[in-house]
């Protein structure tokens, strides 16, 4: 499976984004939200980018306000993942222009779609920018 | 590019994402999102609503649930949405779709239909987001309506359609393997496809089914060494290039993939040997892709069939990751050298002291780590100080999920390797005091076994002291307040077997402790249950021993209490205490004999008590009873069938079948051999094929999942040979000192510090400024040295015979590792058998400051590479400049070499400035922004315009909103 879901959440603890790869239910969904956030918020710059929580590991990493939360199984590369967020946040830069919170919000549903080519089933499927980017170009110029 | 300066969105819209932007707490956010959902239930439903309009509302509904709130009265809305002609509104329609359902909602047979249209769609771009909803949305019973198609889409012109496809068939097969099984192949032609996306994604699917079974899939290992060889040439497009890595995900996945191929695995593992070496080689230590690489290349290492090349410089790798100050390269360094120990156990020792400050670290997740490592390595000569470091965790944490899993290493780990049986019932003690709830019920079962079973069946003695050393410690610490249930249960059960065993304590002493548990726990059946049979116990015993029974008057009230419970197995326990304590002492010793707990009960299905009974009858003309599956050959068989084969109502055939075979009626050898001659032979392979399948898992993963099933056969004669081993007599443990010593004598003079040395343990105490304390854990953790103090004599047994042997055996054991030790020490590296760092150290304020500078540019070519040509080719810069992360590891290489000296520290300083270049100048970076990002300025600069005119500045409440995430 690798990948369990793909959370964005600013500093406060307020969720930008949401993307889980297996079903939970709203109460679940909203449960996990606010234990791994209490537990990631609450690290410092030099701990690990990686914390344990039930029986899977959560990577994260933070962009000016906001946390990229990524969680993966246990036997997935930690700093692998790591650098998928990274490798995300540099593509939605190349799309947006120097992307900030609000143009994730403003956009989720381009987030989304970004996302949407990058993992499937919990899978990294897609890893350069140009083949992320070109079907929501398209898509921009059709509508 | 992508957003339209006016981005077409509605002021309403607009507004909403600025409240909940702004919100200043979790209620305020709350209080906007129910305020939206009322808005939202009276608009939806109005008549034609614009389309563009109506994406808004769907995205609208998308937040409504992303901030936990209910959003179901609009889920048909986005169902519908998903029919629209309109590419745009159709994709947001899908993808709303799949974040609200989850595959099993009544919703989902509305949206079939769509997604089967949509993947004949002429349009590759409407294919595709169907396909992305197939693999959200179908599920089992619906993946016949569109596998067909999906398997015509693997063949599509369009790359993305076909990489699409790939995923969706790999979704069925997570989801239902039987219903793909027959397409699997697909997956092999996709492999070679021409396209790297498809090919990348392939790799998905194929290590699911790799790892099912591994050894389906042995030819592949040339194409995917092909595969590997070629992304390392970089002969893949540029575009998928990550920090000038080539694909390092793909890279990655597939050496995950190798890992699985070559283990256990000779021949497989020799072709792989070049690639992953030349990988290794190849990557670039200085950025975070680089390390995951160079991480996934030791797993791969690991797991694959040894070899000591690649061993070498895997652990020449997992060296670096644990002196890098970066706490995520030493979580992977840590995890590392837990796989790596698994083969060669010394490669630890070298780097004790890291692992020691990792353990030490205040970051948790290290910590756990670390304890994870330890419980890899544990053996019996450092078992006491890994447990009760496990155990001090233990107690600090609030984690039950975690506490769980660490409270079942802890019991585990003492039932193999416990040195003594004190130190075993203190041990477990402390864990059932502190997650005494958290544990399985198992183990406390196990813990009364093991405590009546004893350990050496040759020495009485031995258990008889487990016992009364049991029962002292138990009765100390029954007056705790609040210990769990699973522990009481333990108390009251030995107490009743054992409390008046050695006639230590007298029965009213001990029955006056078990009703004071049952007292002070009045609530818990369960410990009222073993109370009482505890009581009946201790009077029983006494009883039988001719004593008189003087029963407490708290006894009696406990006693009368239950005797009127409101649960018939308090009440039924309590009746017979009191009918036994009513009998004499024969009947008594031999209702309840003592120290039987772990006798036998036979019972004698033969029946042949009533055989006298039967051979009269048939004296006296009775048929002899023919048993039910001898009366007929074929009465078995079909019974067979019935169970094993068709499940569904034949018994009727039972019957049909007895009468052609009754010639058969009594053939001793006949049964069996028919049955298995005529039954088809599926089921019993089968079931051969899956223990096998089963088993080489289990114990591969053996670690991890046997944590609660504890095999207290083998476990015990385990244990009571290692108890000798462990606390062998001191003469062993000062050979191991004097080894050691010469060992790092010998290499010591390199280094400064040549005074004088005596002792072999204040020597390494003296060698550097490292705090003793730690190199005590040190030495207690991985030496198996050097502990003095420890083992008191009263620990030690009578000893038995074979404890001389057993001795020898420890000798020879570290033998071995000490050699391999010293063997180590030749190799250039500076640290050998140990304490990498001090050593450094001494080498720092000693004399080899060039050494130092020549190790220090070596680490800091990567980062000074980068950093000059980001002065001349802008591209980069974005790369770098997004990297802070990255540049502060680099100077963490070269710290970490520098250690303390000043002036090597000016150094490392001095050559990473042009890093600082890098950040600190905005000009720079402000320049790399127009030529990387072209038009997207002036896009930028008209949507902070509009947006203010929205209202929204970043002077307002949350100028974070517009920060950039990567500057």
């Amino acid at each position: 499976m690798g990948i369990r879901f793909i959370l964005m959440v600013n500093k406060q603890g307020q969720t930008r984004l949401a993307q889980y790869y297996e079903y939970l239910t709203l109460e679940e969904r909203r449960a996990l939200e606010g234990e791994i956030v209490r537990k990631c918020l609450a690290r410092n710059e030099q701990q690990c980018s990686f914390v344990e929580h039930r029986n899977y590991k959560i990577v994260y990493r933070r962009y000016a306000s906001l946390f990229f939360l990524v969680g993966v199984d246990n036997d997935e590369n930690e700093l692998a993942i790591l650098e998928f967020i990274h490798l995300l946040v540099e593509t939605m830069d190349r799309h947006f222009g120097n992307v900030c919170e609000l143009d994730i919000m403003f956009h989720l549903e381009k987030a989304h779609f970004m996302l949407e080519e990058m993992v499937m089933n919990g899978c990294i499927v897609e890893t350069s920018k140009a083949n992320i980017l070109t079907p929501i170009q398209l898509m921009d110029k059709a509508s | 590019m992508g957003s339209q300066g006016g981005f077409g969105q509605s002021k309403e819209f607009l507004d909403l994402i600025k409240s909940i932007g702004e919100a200043r707490s979790k209620a305020e956010e709350d209080r906007i999102v129910i305020n939206e959902i009322e808005i939202l239930k009276k608009r939806i439903i109005e008549p034609d609503i614009p389309k563009r309009k109506m994406k808004e509302y769907i995205m609208r509904l998308v937040y409504v649930e992303m901030l936990g709130h209910d959003a179901s009265f609009g889920y048909i809305h986005a169902v519908k949405m998903t029919h629209d002609d309109n590419l745009h509104s159709k994709r947001t329609g899908y993808l709303a779709v799949t974040l609200f359902l989850n595959e099993d909602h009544d919703l989902i047979i509305l949206i079939v239909n769509t997604i089967q249209k949509d993947l004949k769609s002429d349009n590759y771009l409407v294919v595709c987001a169907a396909l992305n909803a197939v693999c959200k949305l179908i599920n089992e019973e619906t993946i016949p309506a569109v596998l067909p198609q999906v398997v015509d889409l693997l063949g599509h012109s369009k790359e993305a359609v076909r990489k699409k496809a790939v995923m969706a068939l790999h979704r069925f097969h997570q989801k239902s393997p039987s219903s793909v099984n027959h397409l699997v192949t697909n997956f092999r032609k996709r492999l070679c496809d021409n396209d790297p996306g498809v090919m990348g994604s392939t790799l998905c699917p194929l290590y699911d089914l790799i790892s099912e079974d591994v050894n389906s899939y042995k030819d592949l290992v040339v194409s995917f060494v092909s595969i590997l060889k070629q992304v390392a040439e970089r002969r893949l497009p540029k575009s998928y290039d990550y920090h000038q890595m080539p694909a390092p995900f793909i890279q990655i996945k597939l050496l995950k993939i190798l890992a699985l191929l070559g283990s256990g695995d000779k021949k497989a593992s020799e072709q792989m040997y070049t690639i992953v070496g030349d990988i290794m080689r190849k990557s670039d230590s200085s950025s975070n892709i680089g390390n995951a690489i160079l991480y996934e290349c030791i797993c791969c290492v690991s797991s694959i069939h040894p070899n000591p090349k690649l061993l070498e410089s895997a652990a020449e790798a997992v060296a670096k990751f644990l002196k890098n100050d970066s706490h995520n390269l030493k979580y992977l360094g840590i995890d590392a050298l837990g796989r790596l120990i698994k083969i060669s156990a010394e490669i630890a020792e070298q780097h004790q002291l890291a692992v020691i400050d990792c353990l030490e670290d205040p970051d948790d997740t290290l910590k756990r780590k670390t304890f994870e490592l330890l419980y890899k390595m544990t053996k019996p000569s450092n078992v006491e100080v890994i447990v009760d470091r496990m155990i001090d965790y233990m107690m600090s944490i609030n984690d039950n999920h975690y506490k769980t899993e660490i409270a079942s290493r802890c019991v585990e780990l003492a039932e193999q390797f416990a040195p003594s049986n004190q130190w075993f019932i203190q041990t477990m003690n402390k864990v059932f005091e502190h997650a005494g709830d958290l544990v399985n019920l198992k183990v406390a079962h196990n813990l009364m076994r093991l405590i009546a079973e004893g350990f050496g069946e040759e020495d009485e003695t031995a258990d008889s002291q487990l016992r009364s050393s049991a029962v002292e410690s138990y009765l100390r610490i029954m007056g705790e307040p609040k210990l769990p249930s699973a522990f009481l249960q333990v108390i009251c059960w030995v107490l009743g077997e054992y409390g008046t065993a050695d006639g230590k304590y007298s029965a009213s002493y001990i029955t006056g402790k078990i009703s004071d548990i049952a007292e002070a726990h009045s609530t818990d059946d369960m410990v009222k249950g073993y109370a009482v049979s505890a009581l009946m116990k201790v009077y029983s015993f006494e009883i039988a021993a001719g004593r008189k029974v003087d029963m407490l008057p708290e006894c009696q009230s406990f006693i009368e209490e239950l005797l009127a419970s409101n649960s018939t197995d308090l009440q039924q326990r309590a009746y017979e205490l009191q009918s036994v304590v009513g009998l004499d002492a024969r009947a008594v010793e031999s209702i309840i004999p003592m120290d039987a707990s772990c006798e036998d009960i036979e019972v004698d299905r033969e029946l042949s008590f009533l055989n006298g009974y039967v051979q009269e009858s048939l004296n006296k003309g009775a048929q002899p009873y023919i048993p039910e599956n001898e009366r007929s050959g074929a009465s078995s068989i079909s019974n067979f069938r019935i169970e094993h084969h068709v499940p569904s109502g034949h018994s009727l055939r039972f019957e049909a079948y007895e009468l052609p075979k009754a010639s058969v009626p009594s053939r001793p050898p006949v049964p069996p051999v028919s049955a298995t001659e005529l039954v088809p032979v599926p089921e019993p392979t089968y079931h051969t094929e899956f223990h096998e399948a089963v088993a080489p898992k289990l114990s591969v993963s053996g670690t991890g999942s046997s944590e609660i099933k504890l095999r207290l056969d083998g476990v015990q004669k385990k244990w009571g040979k290692q108890t000798y081993s462990s606390s062998s007599p001191s003469t062993s443990d000062s050979d191991i000192h004097k080894t050691q010593n010469g060992a790092t004598k010998r290499d010591v003079p390199s280094s400064l510090s040549s005074k004088a040395r005596d002792v072999s343990y204040d020597s390494r105490k003296q060698q550097e400024d490292v705090d003793p304390e730690k190199q005590k854990l040190a030495a207690s953790l991985f030496g198996g040295a050097s502990k003095p103090e420890k083992r008191p004599p009263a620990s030690h047994k009578a000893s038995r015979p074979n404890s001389h042997a057993a001795d020898k055996s420890n000798a020879e054991k570290s033998g071995p590792s000490d050699g391999g030790a010293v063997k180590a020490s030749p190799q250039p590296p500076p640290d050998l058998l140990d304490l990498g760092e001090p050593t450094s150290i001494s080498n720092a304020t000693s004399v080899d400051p060039f050494k130092q500078l020549e190790g220090l540019l070596d680490s800091n070519e990567g980062t000074t590479a980068p950093g000059s040509s980001s002065s001349t080719k802008a591209p980069d810069l974005m790369s770098l400049y997004g990297d802070t992360s990255l540049s502060g590891q680099n100077i963490g290489t070269a710290n970490l070499l520098s250690t303390s000296s000043s002036d090597a520290n000016l150094i490392s300083d001095v050559s990473h400035a042009p890093d600082r270049n890098g950040h600190g100048t905005g000009s720079a970076v402000t320049l790399s922004t127009p030529l990387s990002k072209g038009p997207n300025t002036k896009d930028a600069l008209e949507k902070d315009a509009l947006v203010r005119q929205m209202g929204v500045n970043p002077t307002s409440q949350n100028p974070n909103l517009f920060k950039d995430l990567l500057g």
